[in-house]
């Protein structure tokens, strides 16, 4: 019995490698048909003998694959392995997190009215953990006291219009007078409406009309006919590239109300050596993302897109020369010219001044 | 009509183990797929792991008589690519950033979901290769994805010729038989 299943093995592994003279393969498959258990046995034994082939094949493929790579790592194509430290990078933007919008507004307004919500505060926890419809209220909720708190910010506030239902919200800041912010490309990245919103509340709809995922930057062109043109922006964009140890400083919106931060530059590539981005060491949260970097003397130098997981102030800020590379694609692809401020009024200023000027062209950029 | 014939000699290429071929998609599309997925969630080693399984893929399919190139190889990569990775996160749970298409992309879903089926099955045989223990591992491993002949077998094993070899060898298999189909059919049901 055995010896004639060792006969049958291997007439299967002959006859399935085309082995067989015809005769042979004619008596092997009438075999075959007359007898259901050798039939069995047959494709059971195929079915191995392709698996271990497609094993030896992959097998081999790969030593070719991993030739190719150790070729293209040697010329800096492809980065070498295992550099993977544990940590990775986050992108700052804020996405379904309205809670912690809507805690920061009521925070706002236990300052400036009553105590009557302090333990609405002080559950705001709870409020993380409720269901989608509570949410809901609470978004209104929100909305309302927003409204509130532009009035009383602004007295002279400009008619509040309908508010968005955004589910992200980050930073971005005008490029050009006209109308033109630049942000993070993940930040834009499929939204269907997009709003932005001076530091005021007042809102201005916008549409993006450069988006690449490779430098992360999106320009977004303010739409709304009330937005009224600005001139003379008060920071510049310089080519240069800035020393380690740089001080510099962002705003942003990781949550409703504009947000100072500082710190300094501390190398000249980002995340895994990526040239076209800084490393910064900065106290940033989700929201930031599409924040300036701004040096001492007002000139941005990066616009804030990530930051490393596992490393406190790990923070990556995309180069403004890459703005540069945007402008030119937008007017390549859609003849629209975007004009970089070409004067700086911020040098000398002290932090405080420069804040002033700036924070008017620092946008929340909302959206669904 | 250049283009085409162009791809068709890297798929062809491909089919040869020709490292040329392998070299240069390599350097049009590796780039491309790393930034992908370094700006969704993932490692560089990351890219390096779902570039080489698009790879396979694609190879898989360049020697399959039936195949015929309908779309750029840049396109099947990314496409590709962006499937696998989509479906590691998944799997993984990780935060998933609302991955983007900056590229075209093909319909590639079954063709990864077949891809997937076959190798778990692969899984399954290593799995069954790992536990048939010496010499039979050794000697399976030799024949069947090494590809040496029964003469050379017999000499590295110390059998005294080639059908002492091929009669080992014969024994091992049923063993082999035994274990494969059991784990498979666990896996895979009693069809």
């Amino acid at each position: 019995m055995e010896m004639n299943e060792n006969v049958l093995f291997d007439a299967i592994e002959r006859y399935r490698n085309g082995e067989m003279g015809p005769e042979e393969k004619a008596l092997f498959e009438e075999l075959r048909r007359k007898n259901p258990e050798i039939d069995q046995v047959a494709a059971e034994n195929s079915f191995m003998l392709t698996e271990l082939d497609r094993i030896s094949q992959i097998k081999k493929f790969k030593r070719l694959l991993n030739e190719v790579e150790n070729k293209l790592e040697n010329e800096e194509v492809i980065s070498e392995r295992n550099k993977k430290t544990g940590a990775k990078i986050i992108y700052l933007w804020n996405r379904y997190r309205r809670t912690i919008a809507v805690a920061a507004a009521i925070a706002v307004l236990v300052s400036i009215s009553t105590a009557t919500f302090f333990s609405v505060v002080s559950e705001n926890k709870k409020a993380a953990a409720l269901t989608p419809l509570v949410n809901n209220k609470l978004v209104q909720f929100e909305r309302k006291l927003n409204q509130i708190e532009h009035k009383l910010n602004d007295a002279a506030a400009e008619p509040v219009k309908p508010q968005f239902e955004a589910n992200f919200m980050a930073t971005g800041f005008l490029l050009d007078g006209k109308g033109y912010i630049i942000t993070n490309a993940h930040v834009v990245n499929n939204a269907k409406n997009l709003i932005v919103e001076n530091k005021k509340g007042v809102q201005y709809s916008a549409k993006s009309i450069y988006n690449n995922p490779l430098n992360d930057l999106a320009i977004l062109q303010i739409t709304d006919t009330s937005f009224k043109k600005v001139t003379n922006l008060p920071y510049t964009f310089p080519k240069t590239s800035f020393d380690l140890a740089e001080p510099i400083y962002t705003l942003g919106y990781p949550r409703e109300e504009i947000v100072y931060g500082q710190g300094y530059l501390s190398a000249q590539s980002g995340y895994f050596g990526d040239t076209t981005s800084y490393q910064i060491s900065i106290s940033v949260n989700p929201g930031n993302s599409g924040g300036p970097v701004l040096t001492r003397n007002g000139e941005i130098i990066g616009i804030i897109s990530s930051k490393e997981t596992k490393a406190d102030g790990v923070v990556f800020a995309v180069k403004s020369e890459s703005i540069y590379s945007a402008i030119e694609a937008v007017k390549k692809g859609q003849n629209i010219n975007i004009k970089l401020p070409s004067s700086n009024s911020l040098k000398g200023l002290d932090r405080v001044q420069q804040i002033k000027k700036i924070d008017d062209y620092v946008y929340k950029v909302k959206g669904n | 009509m250049k283009l085409y014939d162009e791809e068709q000699a890297l798929i062809t290429g491909l089919a040869n183990h020709d490292t040329n071929a392998i070299e240069k998609i390599y350097r049009e599309n590796y780039s491309t797929i790393q930034s992908f997925i370094v700006k969704n969630n993932g490692y560089p080693d990351d890219a390096r792991d779902i570039f080489q399984e698009a790879m396979i893929i694609l190879f898989e399919k360049s020697k399959s008589e039936s195949f015929e190139l309908t779309c750029q190889i840049k396109t099947y990569l990314y496409s590709v690519c962006r499937r696998l990775w989509l479906k590691k996160l998944q799997r993984e749970s990780r935060y998933n950033p609302a991955i983007d298409t900056v590229l075209e992309t093909v319909t590639v879903e079954d063709e990864i979901e077949l891809h997937e089926k076959k190798n778990s099955d692969l899984g399954i045989m290593e799995d069954a290769l790992s536990k048939i223990g010496e010499p039979c591992k050794s000697l399976l491993e030799a024949f069947y994805i090494q590809k040496k002949t029964m003469p050379e077998i017999a000499e590295l094993f110390a059998y005294t010729n080639a059908d002492n070899a091929k009669n080992q060898k014969y024994k091992c298999m049923v063993r082999l038989k035994k274990i494969f189909f059991s784990q498979y059919k666990n896996t895979n049901g009693n069809e």
